[in-house]
């Protein structure tokens, strides 16, 4: 927002006198340029402050757009499509303007650029629901025209418009009545400058804004891979401003504007300006060298598949397109340059083809006869690209075929340590399905990306499934030290000593708290010492605390877990930490056990999420009171850390002043 | 070596003054400090970062600004409303305008160094030309409506930053008028603040005004629209000072919390020509407020209310392992405070603004190595001599039989004759002071108490005939003909005949008592001189430099001993060369003519001149005494330089008699004791 910024000038026209174009500053010679009732030109500057005694110029043709860029003189482009120098119109105002567009053909879009030290000026016309661009060279002064072809969405609009430039094409990226961005390559060398071309465009982005938007449309490119859309995403939702990221075809960054927006959007010098509500708000957006991590990073799940235009698989050493995904009549440049070096290099990889053909036909014993013998062989240059392509695969033909669920050969897989959640998001949704809790706890383990969405259905399964067909499933217990061991030792402690950790609860003010407490004595020994789930669920339970995960994408999924499921986990946790408190060093015995501080933060979130519905629950009444002992004794330990401190800074003095003997002595010194 | 019964005394309760102020100046490589009680300090930071120079404070001039201009010229403000100027030739006050603004908080000199900018209590901003011999007042700026606690100059000369309370103001130099107001947001942490106070501000020629305030921010403006660009919230408290290296590519910034920050301006990505601002390093150097920050081009420099002088070397700017490599922390002045009667064991502890004298104790017992033996009688104080008036005394001392005290000030002189009578001290102050008498830099009293030397501020050397409770005038040595270099060290030989004088630009003269006539001048070198003596029946001068070397030369043949000559031939021991505070004192054994003491703050030298040179292969400092090695092995070993490291930070060290030592140390603890408590940090919890 810059309401605590000030503007540096003001000025206005007369009462009655409209403005009709924008004003731009010629930056050659630091003055501004208006135009006001379609033919009048004012042009001032800064020291100048009656607008009205500026210099002016009455032209003889209605101004479009005045066009100005660093480096060269401003262009002043007319209703009718003629194009003038700024300096040379001045010189003779009243010259006559041609005629370029014919009749009926309006003007929508304009952009000046400078291509190799040369101006550029390009400018969209419609007439009857056709576009058509101009593209004017001034080093040659050749004006090109062009016939923008809608494709086969002959109906929509073109409602904004938007281009960049690199070395041999201006690329227009349209962003269509139907919520699409389209982009158009316009060659800035014409080949043949005399025939009216026609040029095609491509779909660029799906559905990035919703199609009957009624205000505030407007796109723009921030650079080669990134654009901002300013529009509301779905019909019903707010307006909101996105960036895009083209090459990933992923949204990079998105942010609500609640008070409406005019479909106004500029880019300039690494801020985005744009009108919010009645105040012009400014963000700061730098582009970031377009990568994948960088753009797997923001990726917003339960998206629309659509927007998926890419191959999933991209081995970067060897491209290869997976026949996946967008490939009917593509003319993306992009795509295309993909597909050429796809059709060169197929002949070259037979053992995954094999293996390909072998998973979409052959029995499940079979396909894991063959993926076997593929992880046998040496890993070859494509190995990625095969595992994920077989992954897909497979779990195309688990979708269409209910009864096929090749389950070791997915285990073998996943183990191989190539895949992730992004490359083949189905695995865990199925898994899900299945309630395979061997394969979701393997996922957990391997798979850096997890979304909380996902990780919290694996949560919810890992609470619900029954203790019975617990026992048939083989997970992984090396998380799980064997508790019922020590229980048996330390049953005999007090679970005042356990908690002590530095400070004595008898000081506890909480004296009623103690005293229900003090009630079940028995009862709540039993429940502090043993553990509350058994060792496989413990097990599964462990790979969800170990799992990497972002506090505010896993709150709101924390939320549907039924408040039974949440108080035993509590109560898991809890008995991690009591077991965590029992040692010197704060830390659970077993190979891999949580820490500490994972537990904690656990126990933050699931109260976090679910306090009200947990604190209404009678039995987990006890609990709550547990874990408020708990955090309460955090914070004693803390406080006595900050009193030993204290002490031990008296301690030291003392020390020095045992060292420094007084102010005066005599002593004995033998140099040698 | 030898035994010696060490007098430790530790109840010298000396605190130096924060520092206020530092300046670099770039040409002469010289750093200006300020310190609270208006003392300001010159360092050489070419010559080890030696003290060279210092004017004695005053109660009345808390000195809020100092800044270096054209042709090296020293310039200072404060809270008296005053400019002033330093004489760094004859260590006076060149100079003081009052500026009729108020109080001044800041004070910043033009790019051309030919202008002078002060800013006022009451809002307004001056400008002051800087004429051959004096300034004088040009014009003021708009007035603001608060105190003007910064300026900054845009390295063009056109315009300036001025930063106030909430906001800084742009001015336009040509005009006089402010430009843009530019307000500082007073939140801090969410909470708002009574008021911001914008500390410092650092105006870069690409027009970027960089801010610190009170609300712990650095903030970033652009001086042509007058808007915030970026914001950088550093410290929970107040960021009291920045300084911009001259390239603009790299600044400092210090915080109330002791932390310094360094901020570099890199490439966004490597190999890419846009370049942004970033905090790099963190500092913590200090425990209280670093009140002020300075950037040389290969170190950062940091002062406060610690009282440390820090000097931070940026590594990457060092290209040779030098003095210059490693972190300095000043803390004590590098020059006596304290003086001696050797006769009836006294030592006369300097202060600001007194002096006090004490009598060691003594003890009848014996030990070995290390003991401490019990005390007969403890250490007395016997006197506590409190000045007139407002101005720090410059130097004192103490006569060798304990009979006569004198000290200066800047504008008057003190002699006392001291009489004992059993137990009881009688003082009386010797009146009717001549007028050349009135500003001594340094005061020596002959061996027998029979001559007084004095060195006085207009470079003249004066010899004064004490007899009974009166004086006589005899002589004044007149510095060579169109110099005014104050002397700042005297030294005068047992036998009352040699007086050797050594000013601040390395130079030391020998003139001779008996004849009053110059004797000699050392051959000049390029360091200065930190301590001298002259070894009694030799006639030998000692001299010791900032660069730690120590040199030999003989007086009455005009030339270095041979030792000296050997010395130099082999060079001193590496570890010898790398300390880092200068030797403040030397002396001699009285039966043992092969030896030299010296001292600096961190260790006690003896050098036997009998014994071979340490060459860089032998250990220098062995603290272990020798086992049971074989009489051969330790002669073998034995060096010259036989160091202890047990007395620091050491201020004084000298020899009472034949076998009896008196060291006076200053634990830095004692003085952190004495200074206000330093902004609590929480270690744990939440």
């Amino acid at each position: 927002m810059v309401s605590d910024q000030k503007p540096l000038g003001s000025w206005s026209v007369k009462q009655g006198q409209i403005i009709t174009c924008p004003a731009v500053c010629n930056f050659q010679t630091r003055e501004y340029i208006v135009v006001h009732d379609n033919k009048v030109l004012r042009i001032w500057n800064n020291e100048d402050v009656n607008l009205d005694k500026v210099f002016k110029a009455t032209l003889s043709a209605e101004v479009y757009r005045i066009l100005s860029v660093q480096g060269t003189e401003p262009l002043v482009l007319f209703k009718e499509g003629a194009v003038r120098g700024l300096e040379a119109l001045l010189a003779d105002p009243q010259q006559k303007i041609e005629t370029v567009i014919s009749d009926e053909e309006v003007i929508k879009w304009t952009k000046f650029f400078i291509v190799f030290r040369h101006p550029v000026l390009i400018f969209i016309t419609e007439k009857h629901g056709n576009y058509f661009a101009y593209v004017q060279m001034f080093n040659s002064r050749i004006l090109t025209k062009y016939t923008l072809l809608l494709g086969q969405d002959e109906n929509s609009v073109i409602e904004s418009f938007t281009a960049s430039v690199d070395r041999k094409f201006i690329s227009l990226m349209s962003l269509s009545s139907d919520g699409c961005i389209y982009e158009t390559l316009i060659p800035i060398r014409p080949t043949d400058p005399e025939k009216n071309q026609t040029l095609v465009r491509s779909l660029l982005l799906k559905a990035v804004v919703s199609g009957n938007t009624r205000n505030g449309v407007a796109l723009t490119a921030l650079d080669q891979d990134h654009i901002a859309v300013l529009g509301s995403p779905q019909a019903a939702s707010k307006e909101c401003l996105s960036v895009w990221n083209i090459k990933f075809q992923t949204l990079q960054t998105s942010k609500e504007l609640p008070q409406g927006t005019s479909g106004q959007l500029w880019y300039y010098g690494e801020n985005l300006f744009m009108l919010h509500g009645k105040s012009l708000t400014v963000i700061p957006y730098k582009c970031e060298v377009s990568s994948l991590a960088g753009a797997l990073g923001k990726l917003k799940h339960g998206q629309d598949p659509g927007t998926h235009v890419m191959p999933r698989f991209v081995n970067w050493e060897t491209p290869q397109g997976c026949g996946l995904g967008f490939q009917n009549s593509e003319q993306s440049r992009r795509i295309l340059r993909r597909r050429k070096i796809e059709v060169s290099l197929q002949p070259e990889v037979p053992p995954s083809k094999q293996l390909l053909s072998t998973i979409m036909e052959d029995s499940e014993k079979h396909i894991e006869v063959e993926v076997r013998k593929f992880l046998a062989l040496k890993q070859t240059p494509d190995f990625h690209t095969v595992i994920g392509d077989t992954v897909t695969g497979l779990l195309e033909r688990c979708k269409a075929e209910p009864s096929f669920y090749p389950r070791n050969c997915l285990m073998q897989l996943i183990q191989t340590h190539v895949l992730s959640y992004s490359l083949c998001p189905d695995l865990m949704e199925i898994a899900l399905i299945k309630k395979d809790v061997q394969l979701l706890q393997l996922c957990l383990q391997q798979f850096p990306d997890i979304p909380e969405s996902v990780t919290c259905a694996c949560l919810k399964i890992f609470l619900s499934i029954g203790d019975d067909s617990l026992q048939e499933t083989d997970v992984s217990m090396e998380s799980v030290f064997d508790y019922s061991n020590s229980v048996h030792d330390e049953k005999m402690e007090e679970q005042t000593e356990i908690l002590q950790n530095g400070f004595s609860p008898e000081e506890d003010k909480c004296s009623n708290c103690d005293q229900e407490l003090n009630k079940k004595p028995q009862d709540e020994t039993k429940e502090s010492t043993s553990c509350p789930v058994v060792p496989k669920r413990a097990a599964l339970l462990n790979a969800i605390l170990h799992s990497a995960y972002s506090e505010t994408f896993l709150l709101p999924h924390l939320k549907d877990i039924p408040a039974q499921h949440i108080t035993l986990f509590l109560k898991y946790l809890y008995f991690l930490y009591l077991k965590c408190s029992e040692n010197a060093t704060m830390t659970l015995p077993g190979i891999h056990p949580p820490t500490l501080n994972q537990i904690m933060d656990w126990i933050c979130l699931l109260l976090d999420a679910n306090f009200t519905v947990v604190v209404m629950m009678p039995e987990a009444k006890r609990l709550l009171i547990n874990l408020y002992k708990l955090v309460k004794s955090q914070i004693s330990v803390y406080s006595e850390l900050n009193k030993i401190e204290v002490s031990f800074r008296e301690l030291q003095k003392l020390n020095q002043e045992k060292n420094n003997r007084g102010l005066y002595s005599i002593e004995v010194l033998e140099l040698f | 070596m030898g035994e010696f019964k060490v007098h430790r005394v530790r109840f010298f309760n000396y605190v130096p003054s924060g520092i206020r102020c530092v300046a670099y100046n770039n040409q002469s490589n010289r750093l200006a400090v300020s310190r609270t009680d208006g003392t300001v300090e010159v360092y050489n930071l070419s010559a080890n970062y030696f003290q060279e120079k210092f004017f004695p404070g005053h109660e009345s001039r808390a000195t809020e600004a100092l800044c270096w201009a054209e042709g090296q010229r020293l310039f200072s403000a404060g809270l008296n409303g005053e400019i002033m100027e330093y004489d760094l030739q004859a260590l006076n006050i060149k100079y003081a305008v009052d500026v009729f603004g108020g109080p001044i908080w800041s004070m910043a000199v033009s790019p051309s160094g030919s202008q002078l900018l002060v800013g006022c209590e009451d809002g307004s901003v001056k400008l002051f030309q800087i004429t051959p011999d004096k300034i004088q007042f040009e014009r003021n700026f708009d007035r603001q409506k608060s105190r003007i606690l910064s300026l900054s100059w845009h390295p063009s000369g056109t315009h300036v930053a001025a930063g106030s309370i909430d906001y800084i103001s742009v001015f336009d130099v040509k005009s006089g008028s402010a430009i843009h107001k530019m307000i500082v947001d007073r939140q801090h942490m969410g909470v708002s603040k009574r008021k911001c106070i914008v500390w410092g501000v650092a105006f870069l020629s690409d027009g970027t005004v960089i801010s610190v305030d009170s609300a712990g921010k650095v903030q970033f403006w652009d001086s042509a629209t007058g808007t915030l660009v970026k914001s950088h919230l550093i410290a929970n408290a107040d960021v009291q000072s920045i300084a911009v290296a001259e390239q603009e590519d790299s600044f400092v910034v210090g915080t109330a919390e002791g932390t310094v920050f360094h901020f570099q301006l890199v490439p966004v990505t490597s190999n890419s020509s846009e370049k942004q601002w970033v905090r790099t390093k963190p500092f913590q150097h200090h425990t209280h407020d670093v009140r002020t920050v300075a950037h040389s081009p290969t170190a950062l420099i940091s002062g406060g209310t610690d009282t440390h002088l820090v000097i931070r070397p940026l590594m990457e700017k060092v290209e040779v392992k030098n003095y210059d490599a490693a972190l300095r922390k000043i803390t004590f002045p590098h020059r006596r405070l304290i003086s001696c009667s050797k006769k009836r064991q006294l030592l006369l502890f300097q202060f600001a603004h007194h002096l006090e004298l004490w009598r060691l104790g003594s003890t009848v017992a014996t030990g070995k190595n290390g003991d401490t033996l019990p005390l007969s009688k403890n250490a007395d104080h016997l006197l506590h001599l409190k000045t007139k008036g407002p101005e720090n005394i410059i130097c004192s001392c103490i006569s060798l039989c304990g009979s006569w005290i004198a000290y200066s000030t800047v504008s008057r002189f003190f002699l006392y004759r001291l009489n004992y009578e059993h137990d009881n001290i009688s003082l009386k102050r010797v009146s009717k002071m001549p007028p050349f008498l009135r500003c001594a830099l340094q005061i020596l009293f002959s061996e027998d108490s029979t001559k007084l030397f004095v060195a006085s501020n207009q470079g003249a050397l004066h010899i004064v005939q004490l007899s009974g409770g009166s004086f006589k005038h005899l002589h004044a040595f007149q510095p060579q003909s169109g110099t005014v270099e104050a002397m700042c060290l005297l030294a005068v030989s047992s036998d009352g005949n040699w007086l050797a004088a050594s000013g601040t630009s390395a130079g030391v003269h020998v003139y001779n008592v008996k004849q009053l006539k110059l004797h000699c001048t050392v051959p000049a070198y390029n360091f200065p001189v930190t301590a001298m003596a002259i070894a009694p029946n030799t006639n030998n001068l000692v001299i010791a430099h900032s660069d730690q070397q120590v040199f030999e030369y003989s007086i009455p043949d005009k030339q270095y001993t041979d030792w000296s000559r050997t010395v130099q031939k082999q060079g001193f021991h590496h570890l010898w060369l790398q300390r880092d505070t200068p030797i403040t004192h030397i002396s001699f054994h009285p039966k043992r003519p092969m030896h030299i003491l010296l001292h600096d703050a961190y260790m006690f030298c003896i050098i036997d001149k009998s014994l071979p040179l340490p060459n860089d292969k032998t250990l220098l400092y062995n603290p272990f005494p020798p086992t049971n090695e074989s009489d051969v092995v330790r002669r073998r070993t034995a060096h010259a330089f036989k160091i202890s490291k047990i007395y620091k930070p050491l201020l004084f060290m000298d020899l009472l008699d034949e076998r009896t030592l008196v060291a006076v140390e200053r634990p830095l603890d004692d003085i952190i004791a004495q200074l206000p408590p330093p902004i609590k940090k929480k270690k744990f919890g939440t």
